[in-house]
């Protein structure tokens, strides 16, 4: 499993973001969207191509699943698929996360970067 | 949300299909979100990029998965792949080669300005429709014509260069002051002519031209393109002559292996005779005039020119033709033959390549049905099978350029040497986008078929059913792609064998004379200082003596023009008691020869005897004729010692010699007549110069010209020798390109050929093996081998059957319009007809054969338990 986690990364960092945007709660597409743009403070707005694209992908790769669709409170009633982080996506954004700290390490030891090495 | 739903055809269905909605709810929140006109203007904007750089992604990853599983695909099935990209190539390849070849003859412009606007002028005249003009006609007929905005004449001319090393021979063109402006091109040093007189007329051409125009080429050879060659003065013709311009690159006119252009003087004596016709007219239509305008303007004012004159001998009346057509003219049927051939081939391979892919989908029906079963939609099914084609297109395709590259040399061959460029056919741009799009086309063409049935071999009935299932429609699609390929090769097969017959009938001409062991080579001794006749006749007679003297060399001779290399210069014959009147037909083609001609080239003398050191000018004027010229005017009596009136002088017959087909192997000649060459007058009927030396050897004949060089360069050192070449060489040249023709057409026909048999093959054994069960059954239930094996060959019989006939049709039709180049053969030659008939019986014996065995040897009990 492991093994399987190093090959996907670096993750590309919209990727990073959904896997994110997931790790508290199921969520439908525009509330991934609505979530990485209040992490970000709206810096990240993502659109409905480069959201859905990375949803196929992770969905290939098993980094998500689709939830059965249910009625989405907020929007107006409509069904909406659901997508929820898999045990394999959380190990892959755990290693991630591993690996931009190493790097935030290295970058400190060399004065790159605010705070101590 | 219409607009958003238009962005979203530009995802793949698949990805639409499965995320359309969701992603259209997200943008109608956004849009929402956004608030003002402005705002949801800005987020409209962003939407749209954001569409076409994901849309663009999603297909790059489609294909980037389609291409790996296709290269696992055709990895797996090599011999497939193998057999499918060979296919192509060979259809991509034959047809490449053939239009960058029809391209250069027939479609690309000429290298002028306004190419369209160019024509020819001709003279029509005693049956012939295109005729050189006589510079009084072309004066007359030029100052009554308003069609061109610019007409001018050339006339051929060879000239010795010396002072710049060994002394060459050149070929240029004497042109008139308006001819460089009518073709619209200028010098890219210095100035070409133009600007003063078209036609000036000098008291003598000895006055010497008005400077020279070098071609590139020769610019760069001789001169190592010197950039100071502009004003230098070189040696022509033993005259002076300055340098005033270098031509192009690239530029060439009238056609290739012309180096230099002189302007064109003519002499008072050059306008008494009408007759009198070297000139070959281009002219630059007015805007707006057509060919079909300015012919009729012609034709008028050519008639209207004839009224005025006191007694005009013969009708003579004048024609235009396009530039283009005219030089293409005699290639056309050539190339059009070429361009069909090759499409034949292609429709071959075209069909063979669908075979190919039927068979294939047939095999992959379980897998389809399985990945179908697996949630893969009929789009992205589709389109991976699309993907395998333009793959395996795209490498028979490379495969084809590199064959057409090779092939290319070969096929330039069969181009004219009269086109005025000098650049060769090539695979350029043009020719590399036909290849692509035929590759794609034909790919796409045979992939079509089984894709589209591949599609609805969705759900479970292809699991169901297995392997074993064979569609009824697609047999019978698979037997007519067959039948095409066999109607495509009976085509081919019958202008193939038409084409060699001709080519048969050609060979086995007899030319007059024997040309083997003779050796031919050009002396053209320069005027003026040649011009006075016993000049030549000194430097031949030195020469020959010397040359007989050489070991195995028995005869020695020259003559105006070697046979089959010019093959005009006529005169008209005069007999007593009637004027000269070319227009019946009394015409007989006029050659100056020394002594020993007709014993040097084997020409049978009939009677009388050859012409003779002692026929001199001040001796009475003599004459050789041919048989037919004796049998045309003194039927059934003795010629000797008749009288005709021929070129200013009374002639009587000395001799008669046998016919030679002066106008080469296809053509009927004139007949002939031969004058002493000591009897030529000074400075008179000069184009008729001897200059052609013909010796025979028992000797090899290149261990003869060194010691020949030597000899005409103690006879006179500034004396270039050219075209050095065997008699055979020109007699083999009379057929080379019909050889060529032929060799190219039997390829054709070959791959064809070769093509269909593999396809009744293919047909054939899959269809046993399909069956192998039911004949199993047969077999178990008392059929006799000879009933299966008459049940399998029937099948192949058929499919035969059926392509023969339309085949047979087609190719009378096919014949037909080869006419113009069949000679001696009916385009339904009951021989040929009958030949490939018979071949095609055993092509399709040969392809049903094995199949047929291999069903006899079905074992019942295996056949039945297999399944």
């Amino acid at each position: 499993m492991t093994n399987d986690a190093d090959a996907l990364l670096p993750l590309p960092p919209v990727t990073l973001h959904i896997l994110v945007a997931l790790a508290e709660e199921d969520r439908h597409g525009y509330a991934i969207m609505q979530e990485v743009a209040a992490r970000t403070g709206g810096a990240i707005r993502l659109g409905a191509g480069t959201l859905y694209r990375s949803v196929q992908r992770m969905l290939e790769q098993g980094l998500i699943a689709e939830v059965s669709a249910r009625p989405a409170p907020e929007l107006d009633d409509e069904r909406r698929r659901y997508y929820r982080i898999t045990p394999f996506g959380r190990t892959v954004a755990k290693a991630e996360a591993r690996r931009l700290a190493q790097m935030l390490k290295l970058a400190r030891a060399s004065g790159l970067a605010p705070g101590k090495a | 949300m219409r607009p958003y739903r238009l962005l979203l055809l530009l995802y793949p269905a698949s990805f639409r299909g499965e995320y359309g909605d969701e992603m259209t709810a997200l943008v109608r929140h956004r849009l929402r979100d956004a608030g003002g006109p402005l705002a949801r203007l800005v987020t409209w904007i962003g939407i749209a990029a954001e569409t076409a750089v994901n849309a663009a992604a999603v297909h790059g990853e489609i294909l980037k998965q389609d291409v790996r599983y296709t290269a696992r695909t055709l990895n797996r099935a090599r011999g497939f792949t193998l057999t499918a990209i060979l296919i192509v190539a060979l259809g991509v390849g034959a047809n490449t080669a053939a239009f960058s070849v029809t391209d250069f003859v027939l479609l690309r412009p000429l290298p002028f300005p306004d190419p369209d606007r160019l024509v020819t002028l001709w003279q029509v005249q005693g049956g012939y429709a295109r005729m050189e003009l006589s510079p009084l006609n072309y004066h007359d007929w030029k100052q009554a014509a308003s069609s061109f905005e610019r007409l001018g004449v050339h006339t051929g001319i060879t000239a010795n260069l010396v002072g710049t090393g060994e002394p060459l021979r050149l070929k240029g063109a004497a042109v008139s002051g308006d001819l460089f402006p009518a073709l619209g091109v200028r010098a890219a040093l210095g100035r070409t002519f133009g600007g003063g007189e078209d036609l000036p007329v000098r008291a003598s051409d000895a006055d010497g031209p008005g400077g020279v125009v070098l071609s590139h080429g020769l610019w760069q050879r001789v001169f190592g393109g010197d950039a100071a060659i502009v004003g230098r003065t070189i040696t022509l013709n033993d005259r002076p002559v300055t340098v005033i311009g270098v031509m192009p690159a690239g530029f060439s006119f009238p056609f290739s292996s012309v180096e230099f252009w002189v302007p064109l003087v003519v002499t008072p004596g050059d306008y008494q005779d009408r007759g009198n016709n070297y000139l070959y007219g281009i002219g630059r239509l007015k805007p707006g005039a057509t060919i079909q305008s300015a012919r009729a303007e012609m034709a008028l004012v050519a008639a209207r020119s004839q009224r005025d004159q006191p007694s005009p001998a013969e009708t003579v009346s004048a024609t235009v033709n396009g530039l283009r057509d005219e030089l293409s003219r005699q290639s056309r049927v050539m190339v059009l033959a070429l361009s069909g051939a090759a499409l034949c081939v292609l429709l071959i391979v075209c069909a063979n390549l669908a075979n190919l892919l039927l068979a294939r989908a047939l095999g992959r029906r379980q897998e389809i049905a399985v990945r179908t079963a697996m949630g893969a939609g009929r789009e992205r099914l589709i389109r991976q099978l699309a993907t395998e084609s333009i793959v395996l297109a795209l490498l028979g395709g490379t495969l084809g350029v590199l064959l057409a590259v090779m092939v290319v040399p070969m096929l330039w061959r069969l181009v004219p040497a009269n086109l005025p460029t000098s650049t060769a056919p090539g695979i350029d741009l043009r020719v590399l986008a036909f290849a692509g799009a035929l590759s794609l086309a034909a790919a796409l063409a045979a992939g079509l078929a089984p894709m589209i049935r591949s599609g609805d071999d969705t759900g479970a009935r292809g699991l169901r059913e297995g392997a074993r299932a064979i569609g009824g429609r697609k047999e019978a699609l698979r037997g007519a792609l067959v039948v095409a390929e066999v109607i495509a090769s009976v085509v081919l097969l019958i202008a193939t064998g038409l084409l060699v017959r001709t080519l048969w009938t050609i060979q086995s001409t007899d030319p007059g004379f024997r040309a083997d062991a003779v050796l031919t080579l050009r002396t053209d001794l320069p005027l003026p200082k040649y011009a006075v006749t016993a000049r030549r006749t000194e430097f031949y007679t030195h020469v020959f003596e010397q040359v007989r003297a050489l070991p195995g060399v028995s005869s020695a001779s020259a003559i105006s023009f070697l046979p089959m290399v010019m093959r005009g210069g006529v005169w008209p014959v005069g007999l007593p008691g009637e004027p000269a009147d070319r227009r019946a037909g009394h015409t007989a083609s006029l050659r100056f020869v020394a002594p020993g001609f007709f014993k040097t080239l084997d020409v049978p003398l009939r009677s009388g005897r050859d012409v003779a050191d002692g026929d001199t000018a001040t001796a009475q004027m003599v004459a050789v004729v041919s048989e037919s010229f004796a049998a045309r005017y003194w039927p059934g009596q003795d010629a000797i010692g008749r009288h005709f009136g021929f070129a200013f002088a009374d002639r009587t017959i000395v001799g008669v010699v046998g016919d030679i087909r002066v106008r080469g192997l296809e053509s009927t000649s004139e007949p002939q007549v031969y004058l002493p060459y000591a009897q030529q007058p000074d400075n008179s009927l000069v184009f008729y110069l001897p200059k052609d030396i013909v010796i025979r050897a028992s000797t090899p004949l290149d261990q003869l010209v060194p010691a020949i060089r030597a000899i005409v360069h103690t006879a006179d050192p500034q004396q270039p020798i050219s075209d050095v070449r065997p008699m055979k060489e020109i007699v083999d040249a009379e057929t080379a390109s019909r050889g060529l023709q032929v060799r190219v057409l039997a390829g054709f026909a070959m791959v064809a050929f070769l093509l269909a048999a593999i396809g009744i093959h293919g047909v054939l054994s899959f269809a046993v093996s399909q069956r192998t069960a039911e004949i199993g059954v047969r077999i178990a239930l008392g059929a006799q081998r000879r009933d299966i094996l008459t049940m399998i060959a029937r099948q192949g019989g058929a499919l035969v059957a059926m392509g023969l006939l339309p085949g047979l049709l087609l190719a009378s039709l096919a014949g037909r319009s080869l006419q113009a180049l069949l000679v001696g053969v009916t385009p339904i030659d009951p021989l040929t007809f009958g030949a490939v008939t018979t071949l095609v019986i055993l092509m399709a014996a040969a392809g049903t054969l094995l199949p047929a065995f291999r069903a006899v040897r079905i074992d019942p009990i295996r056949a039945i338990r297999a399944d």
